[in-house]
């Protein structure tokens, strides 16, 4: 009990430091609600810190002021390492940050989700939403694998897919840092066996993910979330495909590499040096 | 400045006609309805725009400007009479301008001709096209009299155009969109739905008009002065209690048990937001509102002004 509300009390305290400009109702120009950030804070504070066990890697990385661009992969398992890694820039960074996931635009059409989703800042994925959070200097999480990305069954957990180049125009017109990161452990806590497309058209979603106990209920498992040096690419985002592939390319083989050096801190591969 | 304002006897024609009046304009003023108590050195003729006595109005008077606010905009109802108001009124009011010398016609629009729908996006910019009529068939002709307006930027190029897009306005008046859904006690929403809501006090959209007016703006300008607020923000402040409904419980008790006989389109917006960005308007102007999101809805809390039912 104690430690529920020793984790509401920090979770306010660290709400009231988030550098947003909050109106006298405590709602930012995006609608963000103080109240509502609170509430989603604890409860994703509470799988944050007791739940799961997860290790994070060089936050140091991640630019406590201004503008910059998250960029990883998605592990499989819903979008749960969203929701980890908007947990970790809130809890681990001084002074916090909110990150503004671009979600997918099915959410927003669902009663709940949607409104619960933009009081708290994760608005619908549209490149004018990121260009806005990024002129105003804010951090913004994009997975470029898209739902292609949590789609991912068990096995391919590891694997990328392909990569977007929407964020890297995106990214060079507003001049945003892109930080790149790793994110390990969403498959083995979730892990999808079979992805239901006919349901998930019935039901509006683009699928419903089954795992061997039906629901993608999360098993208590360890994630990683390992952040890499910010890279900055110069342009105006309006240069040739091949340009802008060669970038995503670069963006991507770095994460690909941090997954490696995730499984390799994970005991999944051996570790470097180590004699096979 | 000798000021014509369509629409004059509307909520929003008074106030505005009020303060260019205390401000030293000389205002001229027309409209279907009578206006009992306007002030004294206002013309005021009881003409419809589209007919002839209009256009004597604009022979006689050759006002310097229009300001074009006789546009029927409340959705109850759809009739013929309205689509010829909206677009035949607007119409009428280019063509005696450029007879007549106008040199300036302000066109007073809306912010909802964006549209409501769930990916569009928050912060609609001037040079998105006006989505509206996708989701708001009963929208068609406001919008298309915006754009017709806009067309006039190319097609009289000797009149300085501007079409303004304002967000909804509240105040003490109750006058308005968002005042009249905010009147009753109990104000029905959409469960699970909490849109954002852009407003402003009815003096300082009048404020807006006279800005306009005074800079002799050119082209299309979002209005909007205060940031957006969550509707269920805006029902608590204003002492009002929010009834959350299914949709389906809502669209099927529409007209009845004393909710509005709204159209399916027209719940679109207490579904999603219609948000604006006005960083031109207010860099071409320099318009800052003067009356606070609290301060704007307290006064319409506090009015005594019993609304008509629509």
């Amino acid at each position: 009990m104690n430690s529920k509300a020793g984790l509401i009390d920090d979770v306010k305290a660290r709400v009231d430091r988030l550098e947003l400009p909050f109106g006298t109702s405590g709602i930012d120009p995006y609608g963000i609600s103080k109240k509502e950030l609170v509430r989603f804070f604890t409860l994703l504070g509470a799988m944050y810190r007791h739940y799961f066990h997860v290790e994070h890697h060089g936050l140091h990385n991640v630019p406590t002021h201004g503008r910059a661009m998250l960029i990883g992969n998605h592990s499989g398992g819903v979008a749960l390492d969203a929701g980890i890694t908007i947990a970790s820039m809130f809890f681990e960074l001084e002074p916090p940050r909110l990150c503004h996931s671009m979600v997918e635009k099915f959410l927003s059409r669902l009663p709940f989700a949607g409104m619960w989703g933009s009081r708290c800042g994760q608005m619908v994925g549209l490149p004018e939403h990121a260009v806005r959070l990024l002129e105003d200097d804010r951090l913004v999480l994009v997975f470029p694998e898209g739902s292609h990305g949590t789609e991912k069954l068990y096995t391919e957990r590891h694997s990328l897919v392909h990569f977007g180049t929407g964020f890297m125009r995106l990214a060079l017109q507003t001049g945003s840092p892109i930080v790149p990161f790793a994110f390990l452990g969403g498959g083995d806590a979730i892990p999808t066996i079979f992805n239901a497309y006919k349901l998930g058209r019935l039901l509006g979603a683009p699928y419903i993910p089954f795992t061997p106990w039906i629901l993608p209920i999360p098993l208590p498992t360890r994630l990683d979330v390992i952040v890499d040096e910010p890279m900055i690419f110069s342009g105006n985002g309006s240069e040739e495909d091949d340009v802008i592939e060669g970038y995503v390319e670069q963006v991507k083989s770095k994460i690909a590499s941090l997954i490696e050096q995730g499984r390799r801190m994970r005991g999944e591969l051996p570790a470097l040096g180590a004699s096979t | 400045m000798r000021i014509l304002v369509t629409g004059i006897t509307g909520q929003l024609g008074r106030i505005v006609a009020t303060m260019l009046d205390a401000a030293g304009h000389e205002v001229i003023g027309i409209d279907r309805r009578p206006w009992y108590g306007a002030p004294k050195k206002v013309q005021l003729y009881q003409v419809d725009i589209r007919k002839r006595g209009a256009e004597d109005v604009f022979r006689k008077h050759r006002p310097e400007a229009v300001v074009h606010m006789a546009t029927v905009t409340h959705v109850y109802t759809q009739s013929d009479d309205r689509y010829r108001i909206n677009l035949g009124g607007t119409r009428a009011v280019f063509d005696h301008s450029v007879e007549y010398g106008v040199k300036q016609v302000l066109i007073i629009g809306r912010h909802t001709f964006y549209g409501a729908a769930a990916d569009s996006p928050l912060y609609h910019t001037e040079e998105e096209p006006p989505m509206a009529t996708a989701s708001f068939p009963e929208l068609a002709d406001l919008v298309a009299a915006d754009l017709y307006a806009g067309s006039a930027l190319w097609r009289y190029p000797q009149l300085d155009t501007a079409v303004l897009r304002i967000c909804y306005t509240l105040g003490p008046s109750k006058h308005g969109t968002l005042a009249t859904y905010l009147d009753p006690p109990r104000v029905p929403t959409l469960l699970g739905f909490d849109p954002l809501f852009q407003f402003m006090h009815e003096e300082d959209v009048a404020r807006a008009v006279e800005l306009a007016l005074e800079k002799k703006l050119r082209g299309v300008f979002n209005v909007a002065g205060l940031p957006p607020l969550p509707l269920s923000n805006i029902i608590a402040q204003a002492h009002r209690t929010a009834l959350p409904l299914p949709e389906f419980v809502f669209t099927s008790m529409l007209g009845r048990f004393g909710l509005p006989r709204l159209t399916p389109g027209a719940v679109a917006h207490i579904k999603y937001p219609v948000v604006v960005d006005a960083r031109r308007f207010v860099e071409a102007t320099g318009f800052a509102a003067t009356h606070s999101t609290d301060d704007t809805i307290e006064e319409f809390r506090l009015s005594r002004v019993v609304v008509r039912g629509g």
